[in-house]
């Protein structure tokens, strides 16, 4: 007996192969839900999400609202491309504020220098809600930490936006499957797929426009809790931080009091190719305060519904 | 600059609990420096907390809390490494029959499987039940693992008779490739590193042959299949449709038809990504242009020669992983097969499958996790190959009406290498 013919054509372009699946996983969500809206965060991972949704539609335009859930916590360079990659597209933005969510009682500030990482979910599941979603996509990767490696490509929510890793719907061939009951919903995740080299040798081969951030430039920091924070309005130096003047970079972006910059001289997409080729610690390692809580921080916050 | 293109290998981890798969893909990805440092130093601190020694392999794939405290593998978790000479997408799959659901899922999309075998327990039931249902998903290489060999000193009588088993095995489901790597996962022999232990074993390290495993080749070509996923309207008033390319790849001036209608025209456009291209490989979201007007929609299919056939009705392979039973009067079930997607009813359950004995015995009713084989009637025309021909055309999912929940995966036709007793 012959084997069975692969997916997909061995030879074929490795980027080609990833943005296919991702523009048809796009398509299959659309086609099967009601009212899906795109996750942006104006992070890397979110501007090729946005990228492959308009190319997956052209030359029609998006048939989905883009939500940014902003935490007040923001890089500004983020919040300016944020609003150009939107109207680049021709997307309708819809903005969901953690602040509102603090000032209508459904969270509690924890104060001004703290991380609203976390409350961020509750904001998303209110957004959701309120707007009727039935799908949201996200630009998360099964390579960016353990909870997600284990992660459907459409991931089941229920009616409190819960996901519960013993009990995913199983996934088979590329079958996906989004129909929910009224208050539930999927996250669907095209870059499931993607590793973080495989992001960047595609920005670099479509010239994807992303926020200067990512790229070195000097600043003043301070090193905290093995990472360099970036010192500004919501990163202050404590007793006994030095703060000084480093070329860095960032890897991710996220709320800035827990979004860690590198070292790094890194100022081309060619040479971040190069350095995250060879990079020997993960970029939620380097970058995220978050993930340092407790060994399955991912998981937990995945459970109440976090991106 | 960007890392050359390289061939991906796409491979599910296969065996019972406890015989090592997940050691053995912690180790693989290990021992090839492909866990970066911080991910590392978490497994061996999580090691630490739950008393389980300086670095617990299993948890560098093992990353749910439920799974670390249990010491068990619940769903599959996806590793994507980076060899000097291949790409490896890696499903790490569960070895519980409670969770036979998520190894199903992680085998669905597999070039190969990696097999792990206890040697001083031999080839468990469990073990053999999933290799059947890699089987059934189409797996045909083996890259096998007769691991744990240092509790039994390296025993090459040992080794062999696992060999023995597993061929034996292996034959019966009509297995393309099958090679033995007699290994300790837990020490790092023959994993990535040669073992010194063993001098009488001259093949393989499970690297190397995964390394040089043909299973991603192409071997057949036997139409082109591309159903149509979306439609774009295109400036001017045109139209193309989307879809993924399977089966083989298409090119402009194929003669096509267009499936169930039957209307026959040829393909006057390939675009992709907005890209004029005169040939859409397999795995390709092209869309395309055909030279006829039709009204094409989501769920038909675009085909060249030999045609798949439209049918309601269906002989098929299901793997039943609904908490209820599958019965004749069940719950009321949807069918989705590509981009359609349709009632359906189960007209017969002609058997259920012994994966020990391979035979077909007569059931009423198929319970969670069982294989059987079923006849099937949908309410709109389905255009399928069997799955043994086309894994796309001929593959599909029951969805029960009511929750929404997966409840089954079904492969249309039934399997070689099955014996009929029903």
């Amino acid at each position: 007996m012959t084997a069975l013919a692969p997916l997909t054509t061995p030879g074929l372009d490795h980027l080609d192969a990833l943005e296919s699946h991702a523009l048809f996983i796009l398509r299959e969500v659309v086609a099967e839900c009601e009212r899906p809206v795109l996750l942006f965060s104006g992070g890397k991972d979110s501007a090729v999400l946005l990228h492959l949704a308009a190319k997956a539609f052209a030359p029609q335009g998006l048939p989905f609202p883009v939500l940014h859930v902003d935490t007040g916590h923001n890089f500004p360079e983020v919040l300016d491309f944020r609003d150009r990659a939107a109207e680049r597209v021709g997307a309708r933005l819809i903005v969901a504020r953690v602040q509102d969510s603090i000032e209508r009682g459904r969270v509690v500030d924890p104060g001004a220098l703290a991380s609203r990482n976390r409350l961020q979910s509750v904001t998303l599941l209110d957004a959701i809600a309120e707007n009727g979603f039935d799908a949201a996509f996200g630009g998360a990767r099964r390579d960016e930490d353990k909870a997600r490696a284990k992660e459907r490509v459409l991931s089941f929510r229920d009616e409190f936006g819960q996901w519960d890793p013993r009990r995913q719907r199983p996934e088979l061939w590329r079958l996906y499957q989004g129909r929910v009951n009224p208050g539930e919903h999927v996250r669907a995740f095209p870059l499931s797929d993607w590793t973080e080299l495989d992001v960047w040798q595609y920005v670099a081969r479509e010239g994807i426009d992303l926020p200067s951030i990512y790229f070195a430039h000097e600043r003043p920091v301070v090193a905290r809790d093995g990472m360099w924070l970036a010192v500004g309005e919501f990163v202050r130096p404590r007793d006994g931080e030095r703060v000084e003047e480093r070329t860095v970079r960032f890897r991710t972006v996220g709320d800035a009091t827990g979004t860690g910059a590198v070292l790094s001289s890194a100022r081309t997409i060619d040479e971040v190719v190069a350095e995250v080729a060879a990079a020997t610690v993960s970029e939620r390692g380097a970058t995220r305060g978050d993930d340092r809580f407790s060994e399955t921080s991912m998981e937990d916050r995945k459970r109440e519904g976090y991106f | 600059m960007p890392v050359a293109t390289k061939d991906v290998l796409r491979l599910a981890t296969v065996g019972s609990v406890d015989d090592g798969k997940s050691t053995l893909i912690g180790r693989l990805l290990v021992d090839t420096r492909l866990v970066a440092d911080d991910h590392l130093d978490a497994v061996a601190a999580a090691s630490e907390r739950r008393g389980v020694g300086d670095l617990d392999l299993s948890f560098v794939t093992d990353g749910l809390r439920a799974e670390r405290e249990q010491g068990i593998t619940i769903d599959v978790a996806y590793r994507y490494a980076t060899t000097p000479t291949r790409k490896l997408v890696i499903a790490d799959c569960p070895g519980h029959v409670q969770y036979t659901r998520n190894m199903a899922t992680g085998s669905s999309t597999a070039d190969l499987a990696l097999v792990a075998v206890d040697v001083a327990a031999g080839l468990k039931e469990q073990t053999r039940r999933h290799l059947v249902i890699a089987a059934l998903l189409g797996v045909r290489a083996l890259v096998v693992a007769a691991n744990k060999m240092d509790t039994l000193e390296w025993s090459r009588t040992a080794y062999e008779r696992v060999v023995g088993e597993v061929e034996a095995f292996a034959a019966v489901l009509g297995a393309t490739s099958v090679v033995t790597v007699p290994t300790s996962a837990l020490f790092g022999d023959n994993v990535v590193e040669r073992s010194a232990r063993a001098p009488w074993y001259a093949g393989p390290t499970v690297l190397e042959a995964l390394e040089a495993s043909d299973a991603g080749a192409w071997e057949r070509s036997r139409g082109s299949r591309l159903p149509v996923q979306w439609v774009l309207r295109q400036p001017g008033g045109g139209r193309t449709y989307a879809g993924l390319v399977s089966g083989e790849a298409l090119r402009v001036g194929d003669a096509v038809t267009l499936l169930p209608a039957g209307v026959e025209t040829t393909i006057r456009a390939i675009r992709y990504g907005g890209r004029a291209l005169d040939e859409a490989a397999v795995g390709l979201a092209a869309d395309v242009e055909l030279a006829h007007e039709t009204d094409a929609g989501r769920g038909d299919l675009i085909a060249t020669a030999p045609l798949p056939r439209v049918t309601r009705e269906l002989e098929a392979t299901v793997c039943w992983f609904g908490d209820d039973p599958l019965e004749l009067s069940g719950r009321r079930l949807r069918l989705k097969h590509t981009s359609r997607t349709t009632p359906v009813r189960v007209r017969a359950i002609d058997g259920r499958l012994d994966v020990g004995s391979l035979e077909l015995t007569g059931a009423e009713a198929l319970a969670t996790n069982e294989i059987g084989l079923v006849r099937l009637a949908t309410a709109e025309p389905l255009v399928v190959d069997d799955y043994h021909e086309d894994r796309v055309t001929g593959s599909f999912v029951l969805v029960d009406e009511t929750t929404h929940a997966t409840v089954a995966a079904g492969m249309v036709g039934r399997p070689p290498f099955v014996t009929d007793r029903a």
